[in-house]
């Protein structure tokens, strides 16, 4: 008997250990191994006998999972409907293999991109890179082989590989899963770029509240050192600054520094790490690339739609029935997402809100189902994707509550350095705060200050502190260094336009912003 | 062996690497729990920075603490996909249980979105709390 649990830190928190423990001491005749997971959190821990799924499984359950008698019982994992409709090429292994196990990555196809990559030669790679059409999966979407490409032609005798795992967002997990579940596809991308570029060092930085991916990472690197050298790879970890997810923040952290962010120009790809010619992508980036170059180009650009090709591992969380990782072809639409393969909310209330790509995502309401997900549609609904990430809010969310959180994050991590980002966001939770509590107290008066004759006297009604929140909006966007200030409005004004019923806005106001 | 000694073991552990002041930072945190100020002033001398550069970076990040936790800490995830999940309350809730027992930090995402409210104690993650499994968990720190 196979009995396969997988070891990722979600399932590990949902209790795979003592579920795992449990089948030990029951059936000691039993192969039991510890597998990636298959991404269906809310089936976790999840049981797989002989092919056979069950969960979410208790210690209470494994008798009856033994016996096959199991009312958990979900039937052949592979065939489940959330597994069956994905396009699964990141992550091809997820559920399947064991994370470490050299054998069994090569058995699924491991390192025949970095074999043919080596074969066809540095430019022969950035233009199958560029030909797939594979944009940055962090959140900026720009072109991987546009980059390269830059890093390649760039002088310089020392040139650096930067995977950026500083996987911040809320409702994002994908970088980790893929971090503790396959991490030589990482290490494969890694060194690919690695050659593309001219570069034999790369750095893999991960926020610290990943201990298991962490551990994960530097145990593949030293069993798969001799297959990738002259490439050598170390992890950095960070130190719980959410900006540091910012590349230039990033490579400043990487140096020893405060993770404050740099202006652009220099591009760190003519000036990076330690003012070297580097490439800094994302943990599905890199991932990415061992499948365009095992199998070309066109077989990555024939998944996706528009100018979004290939494949997103998108991240359902939040007040959902089915949350889980649901790797498809960009141009699924989010009510798919959230409704079909999401199962709408755990609560059964309905859905109020949903925010897409992270804290700086701007909240989408129920009309906006139709969105097909794609970098450009979002976009152009005042939107972004981000990092893949879907958090949904059942009615209860009061979005003047998440707009304020929203300032108050931005105020908690900004890195300090531009004045829109570090004294914007303060003043955006005041005027909230003030939205909230019906206006400018007494003490806050400023009548008290005669010479002060444009101030207000009497503070500003409910419209005119929203108003204020637009103009300081709008300066954060185009004023920031960087996404943190720039985007925080993208939830703040996003439920500000879609919910002034929340922030008590009149109906004049209400036509104004809409 | 003294601190200062010991200080300067983890340094040299880190000697090879470009950069290395945050790798030697998280050594320091974990053995000593606090970066403390003869702390900065040896890794100012040993690692050629001023001490206003080493004092920058530990303050800038949430990690480094400059006194060392009374109680265990327990790391709350406080970020949007929890609050979906009742977070917030969760968090007004335990306070009491937690007064002498622990310290509640927040964290804003442990990566384990789909299945909140989660908390991490140690390098250990528990999911789907409620207000009986964060009070055990509380309980048998």
């Amino acid at each position: 008997m196979r009995i396969a649990i997988s070891d990722d830190a979600l399932a590990l928190a949902c209790g795979a250990d003592q579920v795992a423990e449990a089948i030990a001491k029951a059936a000691p005749d039993a192969d039991i191994i510890r597998v990636s997971s298959w991404g269906m959190s809310w089936l976790e821990p999840l049981v797989e006998v002989d092919g056979i799924g069950y969960g979410p499984a208790t210690v209470d359950d494994v008798a009856a999972i033994l016996d096959g008698s199991s009312g958990l019982n979900i039937g052949r994992i592979a065939n489940h409907p959330f597994i069956a409709r994905q396009q699964r090429l990141t992550f091809a292994r997820a559920g399947i293999t064991q994370p470490l196990d050299l054998d069994e990555y090569r058995a699924t196809g491991g390192w025949l991109g970095l074999e043919k990559a080596r074969a066809a030669g540095a430019d022969a790679v950035i233009e199958t890179v560029t030909d797939s059409g594979l944009r940055g999966r962090g959140g900026a979407g720009f072109p991987a082989g546009i980059k390269w490409k830059t890093v390649a032609s760039a002088d310089g005798p020392q040139k650096y590989i930067v995977c950026n795992a500083d996987e911040g967002d809320s409702g994002t997990f994908a970088d980790r899963m893929l971090m503790e579940g396959d991490p030589y596809c990482l290490i494969e991308g890694m060194a690919i770029a690695g050659l593309a570029v001219g570069a034999d060092k790369g750095y893999i930085y991960v926020r610290s509240e990943y201990p298991h991916a962490i551990a994960k990472l530097n145990a593949a690197i030293l069993a798969s050192a001799h297959i990738v050298t002259p490439f050598d790879i170390e992890v950095r970890v960070g130190a719980g600054a959410y900006v540091c997810g910012e590349e230039t923040s990033l490579l400043e952290s990487l140096e020893g520094k405060r993770g404050e962010v740099r202006a652009k120009p220099p591009l760190p790809a003519l000036e990076g790490l330690f003012g070297k010619p580097t490439v800094v992508n994302n943990v599905l980036t890199l991932a990415a690339v061992p499948y365009i170059l095992a199998n070309g180009a066109k077989a990555y650009a024939d998944y996706g739609m528009g100018r979004s090709r290939g494949t997103m591992p998108i991240q359902l969380a939040g007040n959902l029935k089915h949350g889980g990782l649901f790797e498809t072809a960009f141009g699924i639409t989010l009510g798919e997402l959230v409704n079909d393969i999401g199962g709408g909310t755990e609560s059964g209330e309905p859905v109020k809100a949903v925010q897409v790509g992270g804290p700086l995502g701007a909240f989408h309401p129920a009309s906006d189902f139709h969105l097909p997900f794609d970098y450009e549609s979002f976009t152009a609904a005042d939107g972004l994707i981000g990092h893949g990430g879907i958090v949904v809010f059942d009615e209860s969310a009061d979005m003047l509550a998440q707009a304020r959180f929203a300032m108050e994050f931005c105020a908690a991590e900004s890195c300090g350095k531009c004045t829109p980002c570090r004294l914007g966001s303060v003043r955006g939770m005041e005027v909230l705060d003030r939205i909230k509590t019906g206006g400018r107290a007494a003490a806050d008066s400023v009548e008290s200050l005669p010479q002060m004759h444009n101030a207000p006297k009497q503070g500003r009604s409910t419209d005119e502190e929203l108003s204020l929140i637009s103009d300081l909006c709008e300066t954060m966007k185009f004023g920031s260094l960087c996404a943190l200030g720039g985007f925080t409005p993208y939830p703040v004004m996003s439920a500000i336009r879609h919910w002034p019923e929340d922030f008590g806005a009149s109906a004049d106001m209400v036509k104004d912003i809409s | 062996m003294d601190k200062t000694a010991r200080l300067g073991e983890i340094v040299a552990a880190h000697a090879g690497r470009e950069g290395p002041l945050l790798p030697v930072l998280h050594d320091i945190q974990s053995e000593f729990g606090c970066i403390d100020e003869e702390t900065k002033r040896f890794l100012a001398s040993a690692l050629n920075l001023s001490r206003a550069e080493v004092h920058g970076v530990v303050s800038f990040y949430h990690d480094f603490k400059s006194e060392p936790a009374k109680l265990p800490v327990l790391k709350l995830c406080r970020a949007e996909a929890c609050q979906a999940r009742g977070c917030d309350s969760l968090a007004a809730e335990i306070s009491v249980v937690a007064k002498d027992r622990c310290e509640i930090e927040t964290v804003y995402c442990l990566g384990l979105c789909s299945v909140g409210p989660n908390a991490m104690i140690g390098a250990d993650v528990h999911a789907r709390l409620d207000v009986g499994k964060l009070t055990q968990l509380i309980e048998a720190l």
